[in-house]
């Protein structure tokens, strides 16, 4: 009986996530362009229309060249970070780590303008790197996050062992570091890549005027009339993001990625 | 190789590069919108360097206080929501098995890494006349002919619950599956009901965790400035809407970055709060 009602309600939720993405990948294979659900005959042509269409085409690569290139730099950023703090002690360092943090808690409206501003100051404003950087620091957090917990996951008498054997630094952080953190470098990574993909404030307020990302697309779409394509493309990111996060389940720990401390039981 | 003080210049070579970024392309934007804060509005989009609080005054008018107030208003509700729906919600999901909560969790990320906009035309979509519910429900006799549900007070909250949601459960994960099971048991063996056990046991245990993540939650409700728009009317806007409005369409920057300097003060302060209930846990 308590099973039952615990599926119950587990399924309730699950009901809840998935009605407005069932409707959406409904109201996609719609024959004409109609935003009719139940779809009113059944095409796969909006799907092709994403990567035919020019105009969903270069927003599609313009999204995934910003989130390639800004969850590289986060990666950039994070890496070094989360060495230095695993490997020293320098509590002032600490401060750092805050500042990398701060950009996700605070409400994204916040980094938005202050890139805006920035960016405008300094004359840059509207170039695609900006975005990039912009995407970068805002997304930082994941790829810290991730590293953090990586290096703390480590065997330190490893790291001694190999020292003691007569490595030097640099050989260490190569053959034994590398190779321990490389799963957090690739989930950070992701993390940071599917999010970028799908950030719409502060790309729009960096390079809204002069590049269309694909969140910008849709919502520009969304004001200017209604295209099934738009929905084609909601579900092909879905898409994107759960076999990403799906990837990770499977080559890494994932309960533990986000936070469950004991993982080996159940 | 143990844990030790950097000695020499060379050993602070890594963090070179962090810091050089996070300072230029984060503290610097940061302090520019702070300095923008308090200077004077120029006719046409543009601004000059001065020191005014105009900006802040502006704070004092009526609408501005109706905005603040709906948004502070709809972030609470938001969060309360979400932590009613979550919290059970996380707590059988701990009692799963791995994989199944593993599946759990990837449907979790999937959702949260879902982009404002996707989430607003999904409900806008949900909630319409043509494709909408209420085209079940008529199937189903409970109406007699299908109507529009956005925009509406209704539609945001469902909104930003639904982008909430996935946040909460995640940020509830790590204290609910590290509680210990044994609590329960005790509870159930001295002849608590599955239902007493929860309210009368768990539900204590985790008071402060609860009271962080309706904090967070809250935070991050704040932060939602897409769905207001694409779901509600304008009576429905809330501080972050009203910010991008101000530095874009209305070119007013100084303005819109006092609001943002306000939204990061009320923000702080709250994340500083949950840090101290936090503490008080673990002390």
């Amino acid at each position: 009986m308590k099973r039952i009602l615990s599926r119950l309600y587990l399924a309730l939720v699950g009901l809840l996530l998935a009605l407005p993405l069932v409707v959406v990948a409904g109201v996609s294979v719609n024959e004409k362009q109609s935003l009719t659900f139940p779809p009113e005959g059944f095409s796969l042509a909006w799907y092709t229309q994403i990567f035919a269409d020019s105009g969903w085409r270069s927003a599609l690569v313009n999204s995934v060249v910003l989130a390639a290139s800004a969850a590289a730099l986060a990666v950039a950023i994070a890496f070094p970070l989360a060495w230095f703090l695993w490997r020293r002690i320098a509590p002032w360092a600490n401060i750092f780590q805050v500042l990398g943090l701060a950009p996700f808690i605070l409400p994204p409206v916040i980094t938005a303008l202050g890139m805006l501003t920035f960016w405008a100051t300094l004359g840059f404003y509207g170039q695609p790197w900006t975005a990039a950087i912009s995407h970068a620091i805002f997304f930082v957090t994941l790829p810290l996050v991730t590293l953090s917990l990586g290096f703390s996951s480590i065997d330190r008498p490893l790291v001694e062992a190999a020292s003691t054997m007569g490595a030097d630094e640099r050989t260490v952080l190569r053959t034994v570091v590398l190779p321990l953190i490389l799963p957090y470098v690739i989930s950070g990574y992701a993390f940071a890549f599917v999010l970028s993909l799908n950030e719409y404030i502060v790309a729009y307020m960096t390079v809204g005027f002069t590049m269309e990302t694909l969140p910008i697309k849709i919502f520009n779409a969304l004001r200017y009339g209604y295209t099934p394509t738009m929905a084609s493309v909601s579900i092909f990111f879905v898409a994107i993001a759960a076999i990403v996060f799906g990837l990770i389940a499977h080559f890494g720990d994932l309960p533990r990625l986000l936070g469950a401390m004991d993982s080996t039981d159940k | 190789m143990k844990r030790e003080p950097p000695r020499s210049l060379a050993d602070y070579a890594p963090l070179a590069f962090p810091a050089v970024m996070l300072v230029v392309f984060f503290v610097v934007p940061f302090s520019t919108m702070i300095a923008v804060s308090f200077f004077r509005r120029q006719q046409g989009g543009f601004y000059t360097p001065d020191f005014v609080v105009d900006n802040y005054a502006r704070f004092l008018t009526t609408f501005f206080g109706g905005v603040l107030g709906f948004s502070l208003m709809l972030a609470i509700m938001v969060a309360l929501v979400c932590v009613a729906i979550a919290f059970p919600f996380t707590f059988l999901l701990a009692q799963t098995k791995r994989r199944v909560q593993i599946v759990w969790l990837v449907v979790m990320l999937s959702v949260l890494s879902l982009s404002e906009v996707i989430i607003g035309f999904a409900w806008s979509t949900l909630f319409s006349r043509t494709a909408g519910i209420t085209n079940l429900f008529v199937w189903l006799g409970l109406m007699s002919e299908p109507q529009a549900l956005v925009p509406g007070f209704g539609a945001v909250l469902t909104g930003m619950v639904y982008q909430a949601l996935p946040y909460t459960v995640l940020v509830l994960y790590p204290a609910i599956v590290r509680l210990d099971p044994t609590l329960t048991e005790a509870a159930r063996t001295l002849g608590a009901s599955p239902l007493l056990a929860f309210f009368n046991v768990i539900v204590p245990t985790l008071r402060n965790t609860i009271v962080a993540t309706l904090i967070m939650v809250f935070v991050f409700a704040l932060g939602s400035y897409l769905l207001p728009q694409i779901l509600g009317r304008p009576q429905h806007w809330t501080l972050s809407v009203l910010i991008t409005d101000q530095a874009i369409y209305q070119s007013n920057m100084p303005f819109a970055a006092a609001m943002a300097v306000f939204l990061v003060l009320i923000s702080l302060s709250l994340v500083a709060l949950t840090l101290f209930v936090g503490r008080r846990e673990t002390a």
